[in-house]
C-alpha cells in the first residue's frame, strides 16, 4: 500500500502540450478516477506514473519516494491495460503468476497467491486454458487477477472495461468495486465513462485539455462542478447553463428570488435537470417544451429557458404536451452559479 | 415445393464450391509436385529412365542405385556439406543481426528511420557482378577466398536486408501493450523481449530463417566466383553438370530441391501463427 503524490507534471509531444502542469495527491488505499474525454491527457498521466512514458518536467512520488527515472518494474505497481494485454503464449495460471515469478517467489507462495486472486475474480475453472480460448470478459478478469496477485502498492487501470459490452461492463463494474474494496489497494482508474467513475471512485479528478479541472467526491463533482466543462461533462442529461440578468445581487426565476454572488450584469445558472419540480400554474421559471419524452422511469423535457437550450427531468407521473410551457420550481440548495466570463463556479453558498 | 427447390439448389451451390475448392488444391499441389516428381524419376531411373520416351509415369524402373552413384562422385558430398555450412552461417548471422535491427525499426522512433530502411534495401541495388572483382581481391587479402565462411558472409549480406525488414513486420505484429505489461510486472527490457516478444515472434523468426536458408542455398553466382576447391553444391553442379550424363543432372537437381523441401516441411507449423497473434 502506498500513497501517490503527483507534482506539477508536464508533458509535451513536440509542440503539443499533453499535460500542462498536473498536481494530485492520492491517499493510501484510495480509489481515484481520472475522468475526461479522449485526448485530454489522462492516459498519458497514467503512463507517466507507470513509467511507460517520461514526463517533460515534474515529479511523481509513490510511498514518499520519487520514482522519476525508475523503470516500471521498480515502482511497486501493477497495471490493467485497456486491451487486457494477457500473454497469449501462457496459460491463465502462468499469466496470473507472471509477476510473482519475476519476483522469484517460491512455488508455494505463487500457488497460494494465484489461487487467491483467481478466487476473487472467479476464474479458477480456466486456470489451465490459454487466453485465446477465453471471452473478452474472462480475459479482463485474468488481467485484473494478474495485477492483484502481486499485491501491488498501487494499481493502475487504463479504461479496463471499455472493450466489454454494456451488460458485462455493468457486471464487472460492480465486481471490481467489491474486489478492490476487499484488497484495499491504492488505485488510479482512467476512464472516459462518467458512470464508471461515479460508481467506483472515492474521488474523481476531472481532466480536461491537459489540466485537472476539479478533484472531489463523486457527489461534490456532480452537485457543485468547479467549471462549466465539469458540469457539462458529468451527468446525463448534462447540466443546463442559463445566462440570467442580475439586479441588485438578485436573480429572478419566475416567482422565486435568489441572492447571487454578483451585483449586476449577468450570471450563469448551472441547473441539474432532475433538481426541479413542477410549479403551481402561473408560477415558477417558464420553460418552453419542444419535445416531451416519457422514458418510463421519468419524463425528459427538451426545450428552452430564457431562450437558451435546456433539458429537465420530471417524475414519470407528470404529463406535458409537446409545445407547452411549464413552470419550474428550483431548489436553492442545489443550484450552481458560474461566472459568465471565466466559466468558473462561485463557491457553494453556506 | 419452392422450399425443396431451394435446398437442392443450395446443396448444388455448396457441392460446386467444394469441387472448386478441391480442384484448386489439386492444381496447386500438382504445380509444385509434378516437376519434383519428374526430376526424381529422372534421378532414380538411371540412364535408361532419363532418356526414356514416352515417360513412364509410374515409378516401376527405379532404384536408389543411380542416385547413390551420383553421391559417391567425387566432390558432390563435400559440396553438399559446404552448401549446408554456408546456409547455416547465413541463417545464424542474418537472424542474429537482422532481428535486432527489425526490433529497433518496429519499436523505436529515431531520426532517419525511413532513410535507414531505404538504405538497407539499397545494399541490394549493386549487381553482384560489378562487386565480384573487388570482392575477390579483398577476400584473397583477408584469407576468406575459397572458404565456406566467405561464401556464408556474402550470402548474409544478401539475406540481411530482408531479414531486417521482415522481422520488423513480425515485431510490429506483437502488441506493444504485451511488452509494457511485462515491464510493469517485473521484467527488464531484455527479459521482456525473451519472455514475451520472442516466443510470440518465433513463428515469424523461423520463417525468416527459412527464407535466409533458401536464399543461400539457391545462390550460385557469388559462390562460383569466390570459391575454387570448396564449392557449394550449386556452384559445383554448375561447373560439372554440363559435362555429365542426363541422369546425373536430374540427380543434382533433386539434391538441390530436397533440403529446402525437407527444411520447410520440418518447420511448417511455425510458418502459421500458432498463438493466434498474427498481423494484428
Amino acid at each position: 500500500m502506498a500513497n501517490i503524490v503527483i507534482e506539477n507534471i508536464k508533458k509535451s509531444f513536440g509542440a503539443f502540450q499533453a499535460l500542462k502542469g498536473v498536481s494530485l495527491t492520492i491517499n493510501d488505499g484510495e480509489f481515484v478516477s481520472l475522468l475526461g474525454p479522449s485526448g485530454c491527457g489522462k492516459t498519458t498521466l497514467l503512463r507517466i506514473i507507470a513509467g511507460l512514458e517520461t514526463s517533460t518536467s515534474g515529479d511523481v512520488l509513490i510511498g514518499e519516494k520519487s520514482v522519476i527515472g525508475l523503470p516500471p518494474k521498480d515502482r511497486g505497481l501493477a497495471m490493467v491495460f485497456q486491451n487486457y494485454a494477457v500473454f497469449p503464449h501462457m496459460t491463465v495460471y502462468e499469466n496470473v503468476a507472471f509477476g510473482l515469478r519475476m519476483q522469484k517467489a517460491d512455488d508455494a507462495r505463487v500457488k497460494k497467491q494465484v489461487e487467491k486472486a483467481a478466487g476473487l475474480l472467479h476464474i479458477e475453472p480456466y486456470l489451465d486454458r490459454y487466453p485465446n480460448k477465453l471471452s473478452g470478459g474472462q480475459r479482463q478478469r485474468v488481467a485484473v487477477a494478474r495485477a492483484l496477485a502481486v499485491e501491488p502498492g498501487v494499481l493502475l487501470m487504463d479504461e479496463p472495461l471499455s472493450n466489454l459490452d454494456a451488460l458485462l461492463r455493468l457486471e464487472m463494474r460492480t465486481e471490481l468495486k467489491t474486489v478492490l474494496q476487499e484488497a484495499g489497494t491504492t488505485t488510479i482508474y482512467v476512464t472516459h465513462d462518467q458512470t464508471e467513475a461515479m460508481g467506483l471512485s472515492d474521488r474523481i479528478a476531472v481532466v480536461h485539455d491537459g489540466r485537472i479541472e476539479q478533484v472531489g467526491t463523486p457527489v461534490e463533482v456532480y452537485n457543485h462542478p468547479a467549471t462549466r466543462f465539469v458540469g457539462g461533462f458529468i451527468g446525463n442529461p448534462p447540466m443546463n447553463f442559463i445566462t440570467m440578468p442580475v439586479t441588485n445581487g438578485q436573480v429572478a426565476a419566475g416567482s422565486q428570488q435568489f441572492a447571487v454572488p454578483a451585483q449586476g450584469g449577468e450570471i450563469v445558472l448551472g441547473l441539474r435537470g432532475e433538481t426541479v419540480e413542477r410549479a403551481q400554474s402561473g408560477q415558477g421559471l417558464d420553460m418552453q417544451v419542444r419535445v416531451a419524452e416519457p422514458m418510463g422511469s421519468h419524463l425528459l423535457l427538451t426545450g428552452s429557458i430564457f431562450g437558451q437550450p435546456a433539458r429537465v427531468i420530471l417524475p414519470a407521473t407528470e404529463t406535458v404536451k409537446n409545445g407547452a410551457t411549464v413552470g419550474l420550481t428550483l431548489d436553492p440548495k442545489r443550484l450552481t452559479w458560474l461566472s459568465p466570463e471565466s466559466g468558473v463556479s462561485y463557491p457553494a453558498a453556506a | 415445393m419452392s422450399n425443396t427447390m431451394n435446398t437442392s439448389s443450395t446443396a448444388g451451390f455448396i457441392s460446386a464450391r467444394r469441387l472448386l475448392f478441391w480442384s484448386g488444391i489439386v492444381a496447386l499441389c500438382a504445380w509444385v509436385l509434378v516437376p519434383i516428381y519428374l526430376v526424381a524419376l529422372g534421378a532414380l531411373g538411371g540412364r535408361t529412365g532419363a532418356y526414356q520416351w514416352p515417360k513412364n509415369f509410374l515409378p516401376t524402373d527405379i532404384s536408389l542405385q543411380p542416385f547413390l552413384l551420383f553421391l559417391r562422385t567425387e566432390g558432390v558430398f563435400q559440396s553438399f556439406l559446404n552448401s549446408l555450412g554456408a546456409a547455416g552461417i547465413t541463417v545464424a548471422l542474418s537472424i542474429a543481426l537482422g532481428a535486432p535491427a527489425g526490433y529497433a525499426l518496429a519499436r523505436y522512433n529515431f531520426r532517419g528511420k525511413d532513410s535507414y530502411r531505404l538504405l538497407v534495401l539499397l545494399t541490394r541495388a549493386f549487381p553482384l557482378a560489378i562487386l565480384a572483382l573487388p570482392l575477390t581481391v579483398s577476400y584473397i587479402r583477408l584469407g576468406l577466398y575459397d572458404t565456406v565462411l566467405g561464401v556464408g558472409l556474402i550470402h548474409t549480406v544478401l539475406a540481411l536486408p530482408f531479414a531486417a525488414l521482415v522481422t520488423q513486420g513480425i515485431f510490429l505484429g506483437v502488441p506493444r501493450e504485451l511488452e509494457e505489461a511485462a515491464w510493469v510486472f517485473g521484467c527488464t527490457r531484455i527479459q521482456a523481449f525473451f519472455k514475451v516478444v520472442a516466443p510470440l515472434a518465433l513463428p515469424g523468426l523461423v520463417a525468416t530463417a527459412v527464407f535466409a536458408f533458401v536464399i543461400s542455398w539457391n545462390e550460385v553466382f557469388a559462390a562460383s566466383v569466390l570459391t575454387v576447391r570448396h564449392r557449394t553444391l550449386t556452384a559445383y553442379l554448375l561447373t560439372v553438370l554440363s559435362e555429365s550424363p542426363m541422369h546425373y543432372r536430374f540427380a543434382g537437381g533433386l539434391m538441390l530441391i530436397l533440403p529446402s523441401v525437407v527444411f520447410i516441411f520440418a518447420v511448417r507449423r511455425y510458418l502459421f501463427a500458432i498463438w493466434g497473434v498474427s498481423s494484428k
